[in-house]
């Protein structure tokens, strides 16, 4: 530690605060999902069949809400649009819209396409108001004749494909955003980009294991258990690979030992301790690794398998936050003198306070509740292939 | 997909009456292509005016309008310090604070001090607005000090400014004189240009909500006047003047004097230089 810390002087706030943090979780766990679902629509991994839908559907209700903390962190949010009325071609950022934008095509398309023939069952034998509702939501296209079902199931695979490069941009271009500032050397980074998508994968896994878990204990109806060790063995082999890639850049840039890395490594050790160490790489990396082992062999009885992969999701789902947030407020820690820190700690109240985190995170998860209701996400909406 | 399509497939909804399908082939065709034909013709629709927005955008840039001078004649300005001349006094912060209202808690320009002690640490701090009554803290031994010198900081005005490139809407332009501009109208407050900026520079304005950055008192040089803090230097350690012309004083210098410029491998190519700066200076 330097002996004579000194910080310039506009940096005594931090610009960016945890809704920038909230911002790429919640879009990795969009990408997640839906690189989860594809492995149904577009490997046919039957093994997957239980949850393609609830991870297509939590997809989209996370995708929903992933533009909330940004409009949230922005100080002009009233001038959101500007990004797509007059985007600069070389900004990162002005991508985001049209990124966004296709991939919310992307997944609203394909989930109509999937629930299609359900949601006309629906518009039929329902009373006029939610009748109305699923004649709305048919829009005005009624046939569920085998050949449209067939051409149906023919474009969500298409979508599902066109979707998947879609997924990693929207979730590696986040990456991109940091990798991209050359003054940062904790952000600076080629591999910025690959470790979001591949922490997106992770984050995708664990919360399709954990509201598989959760939904199926809510409707008291019992697992399949293979899909539950197979998702664990997945994540297991996702965690893996991203924690690895984690590693693998931290240990490059202590090798190397530039002229930052006595910043880089008193940010590790002193400033980000307990969010890096602890929560990152113990809790949420080691303790997960270890438990997931569970999912490999066949004699671990199904509730202990159920409980490991449960409780493994919820400390890799805290490693993903503690990754995006170790990334994003640990870039702005020190100074770029290089001869100083700053603190930071999350307000309770506000716009960017603790409690509107709280409630970003649990506003999709009310819309997967609310659409569950409107959508059969556990029954199969095609049961007449064959 | 193993399933191969039954024309004569019932359509009502699965319920496995024997009644014909609710639209005739040709009819599920024309239906299924109007559909695609209008949500495509909405989507076309949408970038179209997307597109031709941002261009109208582009040309309605107020502080661009502003900016733009008679072709031929468009100077390019350049900034120089003399660290050597530098003496603290902390005139040329207040001259700019009152000159852009700059708002407490930040500053478009400041003064780092180096002092150098014999036992070879260095500290490094910030000379106050009141310089010529001293730093704020506890008197420094002079006897433990080896040396020490003062270094004004300000916008760098980079001809290849990150900070201009990651702005995603066209807030951050350049001037045709090569200052660095924020619009005020535009400027969504995201902050991207504060991270890019590796000098500190930039700092989002809680007043305005706008990112807010020095541009060499622009307003000022317009009416073909030096920056307030030029104005205010009472020793000449900042001087400001034209680099596209051979006979100003700061092209003179420029070429009598060896000098650097601030985290040059960064590529980011300043037009601020300075006189004497120490390796140690970032």
């Amino acid at each position: 530690m330097d002996p004579h810390p000194f910080v310039f002087p506009n940096e005594g706030h931090l610009a960016w605060t945890v809704m920038v943090v909230l911002y790429p979780y919640i879009t990795g766990i969009v990408a997640g999902t839906f690189l989860v679902s594809s492995l149904y629509y577009v490997f046919r991994l039957e093994v997957f069949k239980p949850v393609a839908q609830l991870a297509l559907v939590t997809s989209f209700c996370f995708c929903a809400f992933a533009t909330l903390p940004l409009l949230l962190h922005l100080h002009h949010p009233e001038r959101a649009f500007q990004v797509m009325i007059t985007p600069s071609t070389t900004s990162a950022i002005a991508g985001f819209g049209f990124i966004y934008n296709t991939y919310m095509l992307i997944v609203l398309t394909q989930i109509w396409l999937v629930f299609r023939p359900a949601i006309i069952q629906q518009a039929t034998s329902r009373g006029i108001i939610l009748g109305t509702l699923y004649r709305i939501l048919a829009l005005g296209v009624t046939n569920i004749s085998d050949r449209a079902k067939a051409i149906d199931q023919w474009l969500i695979r298409a979508l599902a494909v066109i979707g998947i490069p879609v997924a990693c941009v929207l979730t590696g271009y986040v990456g991109f955003l940091f990798g991209a500032v050359k003054s940062n050397p904790w952000w600076s980074s080629s591999l910025m980009p690959v470790i979001f998508v591949a922490s997106a994968i992770v984050s995708g896994f664990a919360v399709t294991l954990l509201l598989y878990q959760i939904c199926c204990a809510c409707r008291c109806v019992t697992h399949d258990v293979n899909c539950t060790r197979t998702l664990s063995r997945f994540l297991w082999a996702t965690l893996a690979v991203a924690v690895s890639l984690e590693g693998l850049e931290l240990l490059q840039l202590a090798y190397e030992a530039g002229g930052e890395w006595p910043v880089i490594q008193a940010l590790l050790t002193e400033h980000l301790a307990f969010s890096f160490g602890t929560l990152q790489v113990l809790v949420g990396s080691l303790i997960p690794l270890v438990l997931l082992l569970l999912a490999f062999p066949r004699w671990v009885p199904t509730m202990c398998l159920s409980l490991s992969s449960c409780l493994a999701s919820v400390l890799v789902l805290v490693q993903v936050f503690a990754m995006r947030w170790n990334v994003v407020i640990g870039g702005q820690l020190f100074s770029k003198s290089f001869r100083g820190f700053v603190e930071y700690e999350v307000p309770l109240y506000g716009r960017e306070g603790g409690i509107a985190v709280g409630v970003i995170l649990l506003l999709p998860l009310v819309l997967l509740w609310v659409t569950s209701m409107i959508l059969p996400l556990w029954q199969d909406p095609t049961p007449a292939e064959n | 997909m193993t399933h191969k399509p039954n024309p004569s497939d019932c359509g009502c909804n699965g319920c496995g009456c024997e009644q014909t399908s609710e639209l005739t082939e040709s009819q599920f065709i024309n239906s299924r292509r109007s559909f695609l034909a209008r949500a495509t013709t909405i989507a076309l629709g949408s970038v179209s005016l997307t597109i031709l927005a941002g261009a109208a955008g582009d040309d309605a840039s107020p502080e661009a309008a502003e900016g733009e001078t008679p072709e031929g004649d468009t100077p390019v300005y350049g900034f120089l310090v003399d660290t050597e001349r530098c003496i603290g006094i902390g005139e040329c912060l207040t001259a700019c604070r009152e000159e852009n209202d700059v708002p407490e808690g930040n500053a478009r320009t400041w003064i780092e001090r180096y002092v150098h002690y014999k036992d070879g640490t260095v500290q490094v701090d910030r000379v106050p607005e009141s310089g010529a009554r001293g730093m704020d803290e506890t008197p420094i031994d002079t006897k433990l000090v080896e040396k020490a010198y003062f270094v004004p900081k300000l916008c760098n005005q980079c001809d290849d400014a990150p900070c201009n490139q990651v702005c995603p809407t066209h807030a951050s332009i350049t001037s045709p004189e090569g200052i660095e501009l924020v619009d005020p109208d535009i400027c969504i407050g995201c902050a991207y240009c504060v991270q890019a900026c590796p000098y500190g520079i930039r700092f989002i304005n809680h007043d305005t909500g706008n990112a807010d950055k020095c541009n060499w008192c622009y307003h000022r040089i317009k009416r073909d006047e030096r920056p307030a803090c030029v104005e205010a230097c009472p020793t000449g350690a900042r001087l400001f003047g034209r680099l596209d012309d051979p006979d100003s004083e700061l092209r003179k210098r420029l070429a009598k004097v060896p000098t650097r410029v601030l985290k040059e491998h960064l590529g980011t190519h300043p037009k601020l230089h300075y006189i004497a700066l120490p390796g140690e200076v970032i």
